[in-house]
């Protein structure tokens, strides 16, 4: 199974990745009619998945009051973002913040890790002969498919008798394999490096190492922030790993504290005034990824367009 | 080997020289491909084999009040086989996947044709506002749509009562499959779609001149060029989203808080296993529930390839 993924996924290339920046869809533009009715059509869907965040930041504006009175979509009663801002970073002696910066060093920790991991196995797979390939190539692939929960259990029992549990690398070192980027560097490498190149430097004397490190990286860069910004998400977002790792409510990453206040908040019917908060803090926790989506989302396409998944 | 032709032409055809003792110079780069490997591996090594044998192992004990952990064979797996919260739960996901999957990837498909035909105005900030969801965890958009679906101040529930169709209730148990439905599709049609978008954006230029020489129009255009060419990218969406659909937890978890009743401990696989082994500390059990898990997203992932490469060759039959 593991081996017959690749043939269908990886199908040859066209000229490769240098051919992507460039290939705008001019080879194939007649009179680009824009059609009225499929505008509206795709705005109208563009609401379904923009109103529920609508909602988020509109509700983060109200007090608790205001919450349960008026209408949803729209702004009711005071402005109270600031008031609920205030409430967020002061409450439990500003633990939100902590809990955000430990999103950040979880993230970008394993992000990175994991991209460097990637990338070295992907372009030794693409640029080298050497025995087992073949076999250790296909168990990459095959483990892209293993469910993370039926190795969470256990990768919790093993570092809880190493004694990891409860610390920053029992989130950051599960993290930090990615066979998929393995496979998206593996095809990105392919197409991305010509061989005479990497023979060009070896006539020059190079060794393997240098040739990775000045000539290999140079030209992967969109495939890197492809497999940084997959990894990135992937961590960022993940709730089922650190809810099992993590004890303490100092080391939670943003999504287990929020799931924190929100049972608190459910759970406690004198603590009400905790739903605004819950909700500003589901809304700040946002920001910084759709941020950085809105200013990488080039990068994030096409270095998928030219290394992933072309057909 | 099992990677593109691509690949494979850049090495020189013909029989691999029978010579035994390599060259210095190979023996180098052989050398050096091994240490590229290596950081990976050693991570891959003991964070996926390791503990995947380790749950294979602990799932053949069972822990007894007197004489501690005791071999018990397959008993676990003739338990959790037996088992109907956890059949339940394993039947509640395959519905999840067989109803849930076809929406989600059929809006997506549509979205990242409808993008690539550059017909609709401001399709950037389209395509930018359908992808931003997958900037949400799991977390905040479930518990941004459980505020959403909330019979009192939920917006959905306002509007409802002011047409006056009365207040509806996502979160009874009849209902919520299908609302947690709606929060997974909210998440990932934008992700799918973009997977989609890019390899269309990468289909060889010659593929579309034929079309155009026909004179064939933008579905047949879609239907003929378009998806047979990004097949492999769909494949590897609907592969994600097998082992996403059966993965089910974070979802179930926090629906928990707020539909106690509708959501049981066994609601998903995965959510029962958690609770096996972190409340009701059966660990050993758990491990098998885990394992069997995997098993069947291995069985399903297979056919699902099996099918794709079936109808590939068929239509490769009919051209």
């Amino acid at each position: 199974m593991t081996s017959s993924v690749s043939p269908a996924l990886v199908t040859p290339g066209d000229g490769g990745a240098a051919a992507a920046p460039g290939r705008s869809r001019s080879r194939y533009a007649p009179g680009k009619r824009r059609s009225i009715l499929l505008t509206v059509l795709l705005w109208l869907c563009v609401l379904y998945f923009v109103l529920p965040l609508w909602w988020l930041f509109v509700s983060s504006t109200k007090n608790n009051s205001a919450l349960f009175s008026t209408f949803g979509m729209w702004f009711g009663g005071d402005f109270s973002l600031w008031d609920n801002l205030q409430t967020l970073f002061t409450v439990r002696d500003g633990i939100f913040l902590r809990w955000m910066l430990n999103t950040f060093v979880y993230a970008f920790v394993s992000a990175a890790g994991a991209t460097l991991l990637a990338t070295m196995a992907g372009y030794s797979f693409a640029k080298y002969d050497f025995p087992g390939k073949k076999v250790l190539f296909s168990a990459t692939l095959g483990a892209v498919m293993i469910p993370l929960t039926a190795l969470a259990l256990p990768t919790y029992l093993l570092f809880s008798q190493a004694g990891l549990t409860d610390t920053p690398w029992a989130v950051i070192i599960p993290s930090l394999v990615s066979p998929f980027g393995v496979y998206l560097m593996r095809v990105y490498a392919a197409d991305a490096i010509p061989d005479g190149l990497i023979e060009a430097a070896r006539v020059d004397g190079a060794g393997e190492f240098r040739i990775f490190w000045q000539v290999g990286l140079r030209l992967l860069g969109p495939g890197l922030v492809t497999v940084f910004l997959f990894s990135l998400v992937a961590t960022w977002n993940n709730y089922f790993l650190p809810l099992i790792m993590l004890n303490s409510s100092s080391l939670y990453p943003i999504t287990v504290g929020l799931a924190q206040l929100q049972s608190a908040a459910s759970a406690g019917g004198g603590s009400q005034a905790l739903f605004s908060t819950v909700i500003t803090g589901s809304f700040v926790s946002i920001l910084p990824l759709v941020i950085a989506f809105l200013f990488l989302q080039r990068y994030w396409q096409s270095g998928l367009a030219s290394g992933g998944v072309k057909g | 080997m099992s990677h593109s032709p691509a690949l494979t032409a850049e090495r020189p055809a013909g029989p691999p020289l029978p010579k035994r003792p390599t060259s210095p110079a190979k023996r180098k780069q052989r050398r050096a491909a091994y240490l590229f490997l290596l950081p990976f591996f050693v991570v891959f090594l003991s964070m996926l084999v390791v503990p995947l044998v380790y749950a294979g192992y602990l799932s053949l004990f069972e822990s007894k009040l007197i004489g501690g952990e005791v071999f018990a064979g397959l008993a676990n797996y003739a338990r959790a086989l037996t088992d109907p919260a956890f059949l339940e739960g394993l039947g509640r996901v395959g519905l999840f996947f067989i109803i849930q999957v076809p929406i989600m990837l059929g809006l997506a498909l549509f979205f990242a044709l409808a993008l690539d035909s550059a017909r609709a105005h401001g399709s950037k900030g389209i395509r930018l506002l359908i992808y931003m969801p997958y900037a949400v965890p799991a977390v905040v958009a479930t518990l941004m749509w459980g505020y959403l679906y909330g019979p009192d101040f939920g917006p959905i529930a306002q509007i409802s009562r002011a047409v006056g169709l009365g207040t509806p209730d996502f979160l009874s148990p009849e209902s919520i499959l299908g609302s947690m439905m709606n929060i997974v599709t909210w998440e990932f049609v934008g992700y799918n779609m973009i997977i989609m978008y890019a390899a269309l954006r990468s289909i060889p230029g010659e593929l579309y001149e034929a079309a155009e020489i026909d004179g064939a129009g933008q579905f047949r255009l879609a239907w003929s060029v378009k998806i047979p060419a990004i097949r492999p990218a769909l494949m590897l969406t609907l592969i994600f989203s097998v082992i996403g659909s059966f993965q089910l937890f974070a979802e179930p978890s926090l629906l928990n808080a707020i539909a106690p009743d509708a959501i049981t401990n066994s609601f998903t696989p995965n959510y029962y296993a958690y609770n096996l082994a972190f409340i009701n500390q059966e660990l050993n059990f758990a491990a098998a529930i885990a394992f069997l898990l995997g098993i069947v997203i291995a069985i399903v992932s297979y056919f699902v390839q099996l099918g794709g490469e079936r109808s590939e060759r068929r239509e490769r039959k009919l051209s």
